[in-house]
């Protein structure tokens, strides 16, 4: 049936298709050419010397244990709220939608100045408050791609099985769902380390020099190391993405569940259209 | 989670065991315990949430009317962020951030149609979708860079674009002005709208267009009856939240404009870093408290647009 609309559309849709590799050329011009440019002014043999340049492995060292905390409070907070809702609330996630989108609109700017105002004195003199306030950051990412890693999952059957079976809440989550959800929360994780490793505005004001905070003040010293050293940082983080993305699709196209595409998940139901 | 339950019912047969309590009364309390022992599953989450969100966001609100040498309660921090070059900050902001959401999302939804109807599983649309999550959250100064080197005044493109018999400077375009910064806003927020409109196109169920096609519709009539219609309350949800982003962007606006435009994140980082006149260190807090009003009508009409894109989608 699918196949059969698809062949169709593609013979009543020729013009669309002319339409869209236009735009999908203008996409490209308008990512690449900046990247290009940026590339030939810093120059190949700029990025040999990113990783001898004083302070970079120290900065580097400090957004990976910052990363690295935020991902596991993150996932540890929002996949069994995320997975809770959806089978025991069904009617807040909107709500929760609505709430973890809040960050990307919230002035980074101005939540700093509020953290640092409410922050014990403790907290204000270690790097781990940032780790914390990274979390709020890390939100819409991360509840969008376990979100989207859900809606793939027959929950409500896996989860009776599971109990039918006699296991029980934390037994369900750790050993049936997580590894359900593996593609949604290795994306969740990518994400939020690409969000900690780009942070510049709280780390900055909170007067830490994580990798981005480097990458500005070399940029003063040397602008071509400090923007190899960004591009390097982009590529990596785009090449994990699309690695666990395109592991993600092949698992579950020998599982038969649903396609993860990071944020959105294709349904093989069609029952409901 | 089974506790919860079990309390929920506990409650509810000692309610009913005691004959002076009424039915009705019985049920309403049993329903009312198992809602609040269903609410329990998301403490941790609310938690965190009000700690790292609402309180920081209340201190600031109070802060905004705060006398920071008396302790008193005052206007006068609010009165100076409504006034002269912040009242120009606040200006500029929604100006910039109306250009640098409309445009952005008009581009981001072409973008996600076009990778909607390619093949599902294809290459490109991975590309595509994986790409926008990383430069999404791309800014500061390296982005910056990236369009001084390409279209700086001496930059890559406005050079070939020069040896093409057309100077974009000429014709109006500076990079550090106004429309600069908005095209180099743009290379986050397209990718930001594309991730978030693409589930709102996965909600346009095939047939629909299908049975408008059996009816005799052609493209544009489905469009302009059907998808459009559909699709417009969570295109503009998206798009005010677009708003909210670039509202809220200081990282990039800093290395780019350092100061050339007022922008009232960047006037609040600077009350931050300390470049201020004596007795006016709240006056920051206030430009903060102004944002977050703004931030709560853009949301108010948010939630009221996704509230209508429900009907249809999923």
């Amino acid at each position: 049936m699918a196949t059969l609309t698809r062949a169709r559309d593609n013979s009543k849709r020729r013009p669309l298709a002319v339409w869209r590799w236009v735009i999908l050329l203008v996409a490209a011009v308008y990512f690449l050419l900046p990247l290009y440019a940026a590339l030939r002014f810093a120059g190949l043999h700029a990025f040999g010397t990113v990783f001898v340049q004083p302070g970079f492995w120290p900065s580097l060292w400090l957004s990976a244990r910052l990363a690295a905390m935020t991902v596991l409070i993150t996932l540890a907070l929002m996949v069994p709220t995320a997975v809770y809702v959806h089978l025991r609330l069904p009617a807040l996630r909107r709500l929760l939608e609505g709430i973890t989108i809040l960050p990307i609109v919230i002035p980074p700017v101005v939540l700093i100045i509020g953290v640092l105002q409410v922050a014990p004195g403790v907290l204000k003199a270690s790097p781990w408050l940032l780790g914390l306030a990274y979390v709020i950051l890390a939100l819409p990412f991360a509840y969008r791609a376990i979100d989207a890693g859900l809606r793939a999952l027959d929950l409500k059957t896996l989860t009776e099985a599971a109990g039918s079976l006699g296991a029980g809440w934390v037994t369900t989550l750790w050993r049936v769902l997580l590894p359900n959800l593996r593609t949604a929360l290795l994306s969740a994780t990518v994400l939020t380390v690409a969000l900690v490793l780009g942070e510049f505005t709280m780390a900055s004001l909170d007067l830490f020099v994580t990798f981005p905070v480097w990458i500005v003040q070399t940029d003063q010293l040397n602008a071509q190391v400090s923007e190899a050293a960004s591009i390097f940082a982009l590529f990596v983080t785009w090449l994990f993405l699309m690695l666990i993305t395109l592991i993600g699709t092949r698992q579950s196209r020998r599982t038969g569940g649903g396609q993860v595409t990071l944020f959105t998940v294709t349904r093989t139901e069609t029952r409901g259209n | 989670m089974q506790e919860t339950e079990t309390v929920g019912t506990a409650l509810g047969s000692v309610a009913d065991a005691d004959p002076r309590v009424p039915r009705s009364r019985t049920a309403v309390a049993r329903k009312a315990g198992r809602a609040i022992g269903r609410l329990a599953g998301i403490i941790p989450f609310g938690a965190y949430v009000t700690l790292g969100l609402v309180i920081p966001m209340i201190a600031v609100g109070y802060g905004a009317f705060r006398d920071p040498n008396t302790n008193r309660l005052t206007l006068g921090n609010v009165n100076i962020a409504t006034h002269g070059v912040y009242l120009t900050g606040f200006k500029e902001s929604i100006i910039l951030s109306v250009l640098a959401s409309i445009i952005p999302g008009i581009f981001g939804l072409l973008i996600a149609y076009a990778i909607f109807t390619a093949k599902r599983a294809s290459l490109l649309r991975q590309v595509v979708i994986t790409a926008s999550g990383v430069f999404a959250n791309f800014g500061g100064v390296p982005l910056a860079f990236l369009f001084i080197a390409s279209f700086g005044s001496t930059g890559l493109a406005t050079t070939w674009l020069n040896d093409l018999g057309f100077n974009i400077y000429d014709a109006g375009f500076n990079l550090y002005t106004l429309s600069g910064v908005v095209l180099v806003y743009m290379y986050f927020q397209i990718p930001l709208m594309v991730l978030v409109i693409l589930p709102a196109l996965e909600g346009l169920r095939p047939a629909w267009r299908e049975a408008a096609e059996n009816l005799g519709a052609r493209s544009w009539q489905y469009w302009r009856y059907v998808g459009g219609p559909v699709l417009l309350p969570s295109f503009l949800g998206c798009v005010l939240l677009l708003f909210g982003s670039a509202l809220s962007a200081y990282a990039t606006a800093e290395a780019l404009t350092s100061g050339t435009i007022p922008l009232t994140s960047i006037q609040i980082g600077s009350f931050l870093n300390g470049n201020v006149q004596a007795g006016q260190g709240n006056v920051g807090m206030a430009l903060g408290l102004g944002m977050v009003v703004i931030i709560a009508i853009v949301m108010v009409l948010y939630v009221l647009l996704q509230r209508r894109a429900a009907k249809w989608l999923r």
